[in-house]
């Protein structure tokens, strides 16, 4: 049983239609499972179009607020690149972002307003932030479907939480048994391919 | 769209604010539940259609939901209506009149504030109508106490006969926490009583209502005053005693866990002499709401002394670090300052219209034309207001692009006198509030065009049913409105009616040209279905034939998100004019086949993909 006197703080980020929410939803099922005290909140009025998403989890003995501040998340979970860069000024110093080097380039982007980041990995290594990146959209992919990018970036976070991975890959199959058991088994690999991709990602760094 | 949420055992369920009340709704036995989709409320219906023996609708707009709950509650049955915060102020006019008849059976109106405005067109503090109905407001600050105040509110309602608004914000409706759940009640109406006095509001009948009205109102004070809803939160800490409300409260346990904390719950009435003897056990007052200083004012109006709003702003949202910046403030200290990497600058990522979206034509042509102003509405099509198309002058208010553009063109000087005068609306919005709209253009034969766009679904909200669907709340088949019909029975001429089909640009031009150009009262529908939904199919998907493109650009003022651009060059062409080429490429896999990019593609870049890839249809959830 983790320790669980301490609040710990997940963020996740991405843009609308990649399953940020139904993420942060598993990993919240993962820490109820274990009886902590959990709070998931998320402001995504207009996210569905296209636009930036974060999702925050809280866990603990008591949560109260359920806002991670600016410097207190624990993990970030970033699944387009420029949007783990928008938001790793949340990471605490010293803690990690698992990053979907990925990118989803937006209209305004298209039409030449805006630029996207040359290396939005590179800078957030500049910052000082230890980020652990691979192209989980690519390995969704070749999976068999861009829609499993949220299971992959699932399995890239398991070894980084306050409790064993087990708990979280449990919680992925039981939601899957339980609404779309034709699809356990891919989200099952989905999960161990987004693990082996972190764990590589960071023997490489 | 038709949720279902299973019916559970008593037990800790892990719930949103929305999920809660709606588990609180039915769990108090409401027979008549009703409301109008509105980030951030939309889900409480959703999640109560699921629900087994109770009636759930989509209305037409909030007034209506609210006269639908009132009429339940005349029959004595427990009843429920929902909405976001300007819902209320459509359907104002009904609660100012049923707080003098009062209620019978018990009838709670939840109104979630967009505190933040992630989705609305601005900010209110809908407390304010507990003032101005007399009526009790409810401030729950998390999931468990948006159950337990749900349940509280129709006990109150049926007390006092009043109906009780539930006061929800963006941190209570979207914030999952655990939440301990009973089972349903069920609660018999006791039938209608005829009682003219009562339910029949002619100036004879109302003026002895006041009293009674005002009665009620003191009543409601002494029982705020004995409510376990408001209690005080002791603190060794005590140079700072916070009054705190909603998702504030959370917020000041957050950042300061040893002040004291008096917490309202029924923060309407508020309980004035019990936070006069809280003030005096504290140094010093602070009060913390969300948005505006309005409990703040009632406590100083009572001689009580507090700080609120000189420290804390009443725009947006609390938060913990909001409120130790304000404190330190107050303190004369430096305000904290965590350690952070420096936030890094990133393009915005507005949201976007989707991938083939029927909208995109029509704002790709109304794009392409000039001398034009464009009174708009609220709905997806908002969008058109942004880039690529930036055609899209006006958005105030439900319905609002009608009388917005009939008054337009009866206003216009000789400056404006050659402008074409279009007006932009939805299907739903049109049907929500538009139709009277309408009905005052053809009335008034303004020289209006309005552009009726008809996606058969509440876009926005996530692609809820409408009487143009043909499908209620629950997916059952309805008529199904005929929106021609519907305009040629208001009055505009049958020849100025017209359906076309947004992704035949040469069509829909040919139609806005001509139509603005005659000046009478003219319709013209769109009837392509929300890519979201589930009578939309897609088709054999596009790519970018390399060699072909000439980055002349034409096909990203379409504006859908999947054509993205591969590399752009700087060049000048045989006039000496400099222009840069952008050439492109399509998302195969997002692509959905509409054409839409195909039509302004001057050289044929743009052609079917082979071997065709499956495009793969979102799922709406």
């Amino acid at each position: 049983m983790p320790e669980i006197s301490k609040t710990t703080n997940i963020l996740v980020c991405g843009v609308g239609g990649q399953g940020v929410m139904t993420a942060t939803e598993i990993l919240a099922e993962a820490a109820l499972s274990l009886g902590f005290d959990v709070k998931k909140t998320e402001v995504a009025g207009m996210s569905q179009r296209g636009g930036v998403v974060t999702s925050h989890l809280r866990f603990g003995a008591q949560v109260r607020s359920p806002q991670i501040l600016p410097g207190e998340a624990d993990l970030l979970v970033g699944f387009e690149a420029a949007e783990a860069l928008r938001w790793g000024h949340m990471l605490r110093p010293g803690a990690a972002a698992l990053v979907n080097s990925g990118r989803i380039v937006p209209p305004v982007v298209n039409v030449g307003l805006f630029d996207y980041p040359d290396d939005p990995v590179a800078q957030m290594r500049t910052l000082g932030l230890a980020v652990y990146a691979f192209d989980a959209s690519s390995l969704a992919q070749q999976l068999g479907n861009i829609r499993l990018g949220n299971t992959v970036m699932l399995g890239a976070s398991a070894d980084r939480l306050p409790f064993p991975a087990e708990v979280l890959r449990d919680a992925v199959l039981a939601r899957f048994s339980a609404r779309k058991p034709h699809l356990a088994e891919i989200n099952r690999e989905a999960f161990e391919a987004g693990r082996q991709a972190v764990a590589a990602a960071a023997l490489a760094a | 769209m038709s949720a279902s949420q299973p019916v559970t055992a008593p037990s800790r369920l892990f719930l949103s604010g929305n999920e809660a009340v709606a588990r609180a709704v039915w769990e108090a036995g409401t027979r008549v539940a009703a409301a109008y989709p509105g980030t951030p409320s939309t889900e409480i219906l959703e999640v109560l259609a699921g629900y087994p023996d109770l009636y759930a609708e989509w209305s037409i707009n909030e007034k209506v939901s609210l006269e639908v709950a009132l009429g339940a509650s005349m029959m004595g049955a427990r009843a429920f209506c929902a909405m976001k915060h300007v819902g209320l102020n459509v359907a104002s006019d009904a609660l100012m009149t049923m707080t003098v008849t009062g209620t019978e059976g018990g009838l709670v109106i939840a109104v979630a504030d967009d505190v933040g405005m992630s989705s609305s067109q601005n900010e209110q503090d809908s407390r304010f109508w507990g003032r101005f109905a007399h009526v009790p407001v409810l401030e729950p600050a998390d999931s468990q106490e948006a159950y337990a105040m749900t349940l509280a509110a129709f006990d109150l309602s049926e007390r006092y006969r009043t109906p009780v608004i539930l006061r929800l914000t963006t941190r209570i409706c979207h914030v999952k926490g655990l939440v301990l759940a009973g089972e349903r009640r069920e609660v018999e109406p006791g039938g209608f009583q005829k009682d003219p006095r009562r339910w029949v509001m002619v100036p004879g009948n109302a003026k002895p209502r006041l009293p009674l009205m005002f009665e009620r109102e003191r009543a409601l004070r002494e029982e705020s005053a004995a409510s376990p809803l408001n209690f005080a939160v002791a603190g060794r800490d005590r140079r700072i005693g916070f009054v705190a409300t909603g998702p504030a409260f959370m917020h000041v346990r957050e950042a300061f866990p040893d002040a004291p904390v008096f917490k309202l719950g029924l923060s309407c009435p508020p309980p004035l002499e019990r936070l006069r003897i809280f003030a005096e056990t504290v140094d010093e007052l602070v009060v913390v709401e969300e948005t505006e200083p309005l409990l703040e004012g009632e406590i100083k109006a009572a001689g009580i002394a507090c700080r609120g709003k000189d420290l804390l702003p009443s725009i947006g949202e609390l938060a913990p670090d909001v409120l130790e910046r304000g404190i330190a403030r107050l303190r004369g200290e430096a305000a904290p300052e965590p350690e952070v990497v420096a936030p890094q600058q990133v393009f915005p990522r507005p949201p976007t219209m989707c991938i083939a979206c029927p909208h995109l034509g029509v704002y790709y042509t109304l794009s392409q034309m000039r001398n034009i102003v464009i009174s708009g509405d609220i709905g997806c099509y908002t969008l058109g207001a942004g880039h690529p198309w930036n055609a899209l002058d006006t958005c105030i208010s439900m319905g609002a692009s009608m009388g917005v553009a009939l008054g337009m063109d009866k206003g216009r000087g000789a400056v404006d006198a050659n402008k074409k005068i279009v007006a932009v609306i939805g299907d739903s919005t049109f049907m929500h509030m538009g139709l009277q709209g309408l009905l005052d253009i053809a009335w008034n034969r303004g020289n209006v065009t309005v552009l009726l766009l008809d996606n058969r679904a509440v876009g926005m909200t996530g692609g809820q049913d409408n009487p143009g669907t043909g499908r209620d709340l629950r997916g059952n088949e309805t008529p199904r409105v005929d929106f021609a019909a519907l305009c040629e029975a208001v009055g505009v001429r049958r020849e100025r009616i017209r359906v076309v089909d947004p992704y035949q640009l040469p069509v829909l031009f040919k139609a806005l040209r001509e139509e603005t150009k005659i000046e009478e009262p003219s319709v013209i529908i769109t009837d392509r279905p929300c890519v979201l939904i589930d009578h939309y199919t897609p088709t054999k998907p596009y790519e970018v034939i390399d060699d072909r493109c000439t980055g002349c650009g034409n096909c990203l003022e379409v504006g859908c998100p999947a054509i993205h651009v591969t590399r752009r060059e700087n060049t000048v062409k045989a006039s000496g004019k400099e222009v840069e080429l952008a050439f492109v490429r399509i998302d195969t896999a997002g692509c959905t086949g509409c054409g839409l990019c195909v039509q302004p593609c001057a050289p044929e870049a743009i052609v079917h993909a082979e071997p065709a890839v499956q495009a793969v249809p979102f799922v709406r959830k």
